[in-house]
């Protein structure tokens, strides 16, 4: 443990770490790359790393009906996180502060919704949506994504309120506040960015949700994972265009993962770490 | 469906504004939970029961008016049905190596984080993309300017022109798993190892412990709970992996790289056999059942969830 050993270790230690790091991420850098590629650019044997950049991929898939796709998932992923914090956030509130009787039985409950199967799930969700006109319909999937992310929100969302200090509400009482004074003046300025952080973990899941999206939406309520399965079926290779349709669709989640990535632990254990 | 539902007497709906203070009506403490329960309960629960029953008919999609009764036969059929039982062996493979993998691989680049170096918030950042972009895109890049026989960065580097994706599929699909659930598994970790108290740490090297001596019996025991939770978290979802097995092999060669999920979406959507799919679907879930009470008890256990709960 002497001091040069101690200096030197850190540094190489440091650069493992990032030659690590770039080749965990390399597939995401090679997509970047290749989205700014000509086609015939994207396959050679080796890879080119010297080419000219072209926006040319994006405006192709554009041109292929891109915006659509990504219009339906904008909607749908706006629409049910705004339901599920308006069904979540009074759950989670009657949930920790003001604790209603059997919480932990309600708790378990709304756990178990999301350990079950979705695959089991799917058979009469076909049957059903195909009945009422909900099939290839852009509701199917609010609806859906909305009880899928309802028990997540309730979960995380609560351990913010666990975290409003009782000191805060007693001397609010204390000073004869009403209910919803203490609610708006005390309570939510405390869980607001905890409110934030659910939505953003909300939209993630709704943005990159798959297995609903493909098997109940088509050509019109199509969300941007089922314009990518285009890219399957498609004759040849395209292998530009896919990844700069990668790199569009998932830019979105990207950036609110980015920005949420502090409290990213504590959505995807349901609050259970802080 | 599910074993702890709780009763809910749907008669008595409230609509009025609750009070929200400890009133002597508990409904009025309930008003806030209803609507978020009912939605919930109807939502997940129709489709699971409807399941059950489908799984009791002969129904086959493409001939409507042909579902009948027929017992317990789709059950039989399905456990006679030798692709069902491979399918169901490659879950539980695709689901223990992914999980076991992504854990050692995400404690790895936790314990590489877990100390302040130049461009820390980068290297985080650049490490939980691959959870980020959709599952969808990862898979399809990795079908293609990855495993790609010709032109494919794996065979660039490592030479030959193995084609991954048909003589390795399952191994190629958990290879694009495990890279997407690492993250999942190094941010649970690393927020284990950041809550670690520093007094007790500094304390073991004051007392002469050597790095693994403190990581051994000091930072392990610490971590273990987070360590579970991580494996029964990762495993609820990698269990249900459907995105890359339906991108990347459709399940192929043959049946080689198809777990449950793709399975039964084939019997359904390609079969149109809705009563055997909704058996195995009954199976499915029965089996995540099982394996979802340890998770729930844990849940529980370890993370103090009883603070707040009433009774």
């Amino acid at each position: 443990m002497s001091a040069g050993r101690r200096r030197l270790g850190p540094a190489s230690l440091t650069a493992a770490t990032w030659v690590v790091a770039i080749l965990f991420v390399f597939p995401l850098i090679w997509m970047v790359i290749t989205a700014f590629k000509q086609e015939a650019d994207a396959y050679t044997d080796p890879p080119k790393i010297a080419f000219t950049p072209t926006l040319d991929q994006f405006a192709s898939i554009v041109e292929r009906g891109f915006l659509p796709y990504l219009g339906n998932s904008a909607f749908v992923t706006v629409l049910s996180t705004l339901i599920v914090l308006l069904l979540g956030v009074p759950a989670a509130y009657a949930l920790s502060l003001a604790p209603v009787p059997k919480t932990s039985n309600v708790l378990g409950f709304f756990l178990s919704t999301k350990m079950l199967p979705i695959v089991a799930a799917i058979i009469p969700l076909y049957v059903i949506s195909q009945r009422t006109q909900l099939l290839d319909n852009v509701w199917a999937l609010v609806i859906l994504y909305t009880a899928m992310n309802l028990p997540l929100a309730i979960w995380m969302m609560r351990s913010f309120f666990l975290e409003v200090p009782t000191e805060m509400i007693e001397a609010g009482r204390v000073d004869g506040a009403t209910l919803p004074t203490l609610l708006y003046r005390v309570i939510l300025p405390v869980v607001a960015p905890g409110i934030a952080a659910t939505a953003l973990i909300c939209v993630i899941f709704s943005w990159t949700e798959f297995f609903y999206a493909v098997n109940l939406t088509a050509a019109r309520a199509g969300t941007v994972p089922v314009f990518l399965v285009g890219f399957i079926t498609s004759e040849g290779l395209y292998w530009a265009q896919l990844s700069a349709a990668a790199l569009l669709a998932s830019m979105p989640v990207m950036i609110v993962g980015w920005i949420a990535q502090n409290h990213l632990v504590r959505g995807l254990s349901m609050g259970a770490v802080k | 469906m599910t074993a702890v539902a709780p009763t809910v007497a749907s008669g008595q709906k409230v609509e009025a504004k609750p009070v929200k203070r400890k009133g002597p009506n508990p409904w009025m403490r309930r008003a806030p939970l209803l609507p978020a329960l009912l939605f919930t309960i109807v939502v997940t629960q129709i489709p699971f029961i409807l399941t059950v029953v489908y799984s009791f008919q002969s129904w086959n999609l493409v001939r409507p008016g042909s579902e009948h009764f027929v017992g317990f036969r789709n059950y039989i059929d399905v456990f006679a049905d030798s692709q069902f039982r491979g399918a169901m062996l490659n879950t539980v493979v695709l689901t223990v190596v992914c999980v076991f993998v992504a854990l050692v691989l995400g404690l790895g680049l936790a314990l590489l984080l877990d100390r302040k170096f130049l461009g820390r918030g980068v290297v985080r950042t650049l490490l939980i993309t691959p959870f980020l972009i959709l599952p969808a895109a990862g898979a399809l890049l990795w079908k293609t300017t990855m495993f790609d026989p010709t032109y494919g960065l794996l065979n660039f580097v490592f030479g030959g022109d193995t084609d991954w994706l048909s003589e390795f599929p399952l191994a190629s699909v958990m290879t694009q798993i495990v890279w997407q659930w690492t993250p999942f598994m190094m941010l649970l970790i690393l927020a284990g190892l950041q809550s670690q108290p520093k007094d007790v740490l500094e304390a073991a090297q004051v007392d002469g412990a050597g790095r693994w001596r403190t990581f051994a019996s000091i930072t392990l025991p610490h971590l273990s709970r987070y360590l579970q939770l991580s494996v029964l978290l990762g495993a609820i979802y990698i269990v249900n992996s459907f995105d890359a097995i339906f991108l990347m092999t459709q399940g192929g060669p043959g049946t080689a790289s198809t777990n449950l999920p793709y399975y039964i979406y084939q019997r359904a959507f390609q079969g149109f056999d809705i009563g055997q799919s909704s058996a195995m679907g009954v199976i499915v879930v029965i089996l995540t059942l099982i394996v979802a009470t340890f998770a729930l008890r844990l849940m529980f256990r370890s993370f103090d969830v009883s603070k707040g709960v009433a009774k």
